[in-house]
């Protein structure tokens, strides 16, 4: 009995590890998607570009791949965001005059790019077989404290993440991003650099992108091309987000941990089934997530937290500050 | 006496698109402190050509001078730093957000639309957000719409996103406010409010503006002079009395002929 709450303890450590993961991650896109409009279909490049970076960073010296260079995991964590920052620089500045759907299927494919050039470059990346040993902190603490450890550095950077992108919306550059959002010609009469602005967020965005690729290499020591799939890294990130609620940092938060704790349930779940139709249900959860999808949008069409507008907020709590004269 | 000065300059510009040419040769200006009007038919290129000043589209051939300089091909962003509003047909209204928050957008060179001062450095964000705040609450009350000031700006009526529009330009130092057909989609008693605003910004806050518009009672009202165009191209222009007499100019709004045959049918009757 002692035994078994012990594992859904642990079960439940790991499924709030990868949740809040994810939950970077979808900040990341709320930045792009739910704040500024930019339809950003390629997530899994961005991510990709954070993870391997700082894998190659991190890693003692190997001779099946780049590097590695040793480095402590902050400081590869911290060039994940500069690594996926700089590329969305260099993307943003092709892609972001396009109209919001030529963006996404631009997005799309140069994320596969990156995928693939990550993917066959062995000699950077070990190819296929991808880079192991990456330093994970506190790892040598012990089951449970290593994990729960790591569940810590995880919830802090989550918390770091939400105040940045939180401040950001609320200030009055989050109200032009909006505005750009809502009507980009109207935004440009009234005088802000579209371009510029849409360049900003795109950059801002990805580096949390890329950060929670450098957070999954980490948690579990290893990166591969499998992780970086789009349907891992892109298609289960925009369903978090949608479902969360689009524009909300908060939305994007519980969204991450919600569709991360169905989709890692259903995995047990297809474990008790017989090994064919296992293989059949693993295709089933897809399924099952879409239809999540619907469900809730049928019900809250904004998401589970809709999007607030900060200035709504503010005027009334100054309303309740100040009594009426 | 000396010359108004011209605010608005527009020389020989023509614009196609494809094979139509929906703009050519045409050369105007519009004078500092005036309301000036632009009629003509529809498809006489009015749209076009308030675009091109807006810097929404370039021109194919021609200038455009802002306050005497050469501002052709300039960006809206850039044209609005330089005292250029304009307001569009359809309105354009930041939906999703309140109309609290559409006037306070505005305001250009706000300390916290650089990234790194939202960040890090909001104390210094705070005094200047309650000076916008306090200014879109004056241009609300201004035009009537305090009560919606917490309203998301997608919900407001066709005419209430028109004043939102002219707020909009209210909220900046403008030289120049360039209304696209302002009156569209306005009731009466709502259009005499707006033509109120118009007349008050002009005299008390020397505000210049050049409108579109196809309420000819409006134009009458407001402009002088009123600039007519047709077919791409300047017609001609004056005060709404002699353009009412002009024949040139009965005949571009009801076709070739009709000034000569329009006492005819009045006389058959």
């Amino acid at each position: 009995m002692e035994q078994m709450m012990f594992g859904i303890m642990m079960y439940l450590v790991a499924l709030l590890t990868i949740g809040g993961i994810y939950a970077v991650i979808a900040l990341g896109l709320n930045m792009h998607w739910g704040v500024s409009g930019l339809f950003n279909a390629g997530i899994a490049g961005f991510f990709a570009i954070g993870a391997y970076t700082s894998a190659i960073l991190t890693t003692p010296t190997s001779i099946k791949h780049l590097g590695g260079f040793d480095l402590p995991v902050w400081l590869g964590m911290l060039a994940s965001m500069i690594a996926a920052g700089i590329v969305a620089y260099a993307v943003g500045r092709i892609c972001l005059r396009l109209r919001s759907d030529y963006l996404a299927i631009a997005t799309i494919g140069i994320a596969e790019i990156f995928r693939l050039v990550l993917k066959n470059e062995s000699w950077m990346t070990n190819g296929t077989r991808g880079i192991a040993n990456v330093p994970k902190p506190f790892e040598d603490l012990g089951t449970p404290w290593s994990q729960l450890a790591f569940l810590a550095v995880v919830i802090v950077i989550v918390a770091a993440v939400y105040v940045v992108v939180e401040r950001a919306l609320n200030a009055p550059w989050g109200r032009v991003m909006r505005a750009i959002r809502e009507n980009d010609d109207a935004a440009e009469a009234a005088g802000k650099d579209v371009v510029r602005f849409r360049l900003e967020a795109f950059v801002f965005g990805a580096m949390f992108m890329g950060l929670g690729g450098a957070m999954t290499a980490h948690s579990f020591k290893f990166i591969g091309p499998e992780a970086t799939e789009p349907l891992l890294t892109t298609f289960l990130v925009w369903v978090m987000l949608i479902i969360g609620g689009s524009g909300n940092n908060r939305g994007a938060i519980l969204g991450a941990i919600i569709v991360w704790a169905i989709w890692s349930m259903t995995q047990i779940l297809t474990g008790f089934l017989p090994p064919d139709l296992a293989v059949r249900a693993a295709t089933l959860r897809v399924f099952l997530v879409g239809l999540l999808l619907q469900v809730v949008l049928q019900r809250f069409s904004r998401g589970l937290i809709p999007e607030k507008s900060p200035t709504a907020a503010a005027a009334t709590i100054s309303q309740k500050v100040t009594p009426a004269p | 006496m000396t010359e108004p000065r011209p605010l608005i300059a527009v020389e020989h510009i023509s614009k196609s698109f494809g094979g139509i040419q929906a703009v050519r040769d045409c050369s105007l200006v519009v004078h500092k402190g005036s309301i000036t009007g632009l009629i003509g038919p529809n498809g006489a290129g009015k749209s076009t050509l308030f675009n091109m000043v807006a810097g929404f589209m370039p021109p194919t051939s021609g200038c455009i001078f802002l306050d005497g300089q050469d501002v052709t091909g300039k960006r809206p962003h850039e044209l609005f730093a330089r005292g250029l509003v304009r307001t569009f047909q359809i309105p354009h209204e930041f939906s999703a957000m309140t109309v609290l928050e559409n006037l306070m957008v505005v305001p250009a060179q706000q300390a916290g639309e650089n990234l790194a001062t939202a960040l890090f450095a909001r104390g210094r964000i705070r005094k200047q957000e309650q000076e916008i705040r306090d200014r879109a609450e004056q241009v609300l009350e201004f035009l009537r719409l305090t009560h919606l000031r917490l309203e998301r700006a997608g919900n407001l009526s066709g005419g209430q996103k028109k004043l939102l529009e002219l707020g909009r330009s209210m909220m900046t130092e403008a030289k120049i406010v360039l209304l696209d057909e302002l009156g569209a989609g306005v009731n009466r008693t709502l259009l005499a409010d707006l033509a109120t605003d118009i007349e008050r910004l002009n005299r008390d806050h020397g505000y210049t503006f050049w409108l579109i518009e196809h309420d000819m009672d409006l134009i009458a009202r407001l402009c002088d002079p009123v600039i007519v165009m047709a077919e791409g191209t300047v017609l001609t222009q004056g005060n709404m009395a002699d353009i009412k007499a002009n024949p040139a100019v009965i005949e571009a709004y009801l076709g070739a002929g009709a000034a000569e045959k329009a006492p005819a049918h009045g006389a058959a009757g």
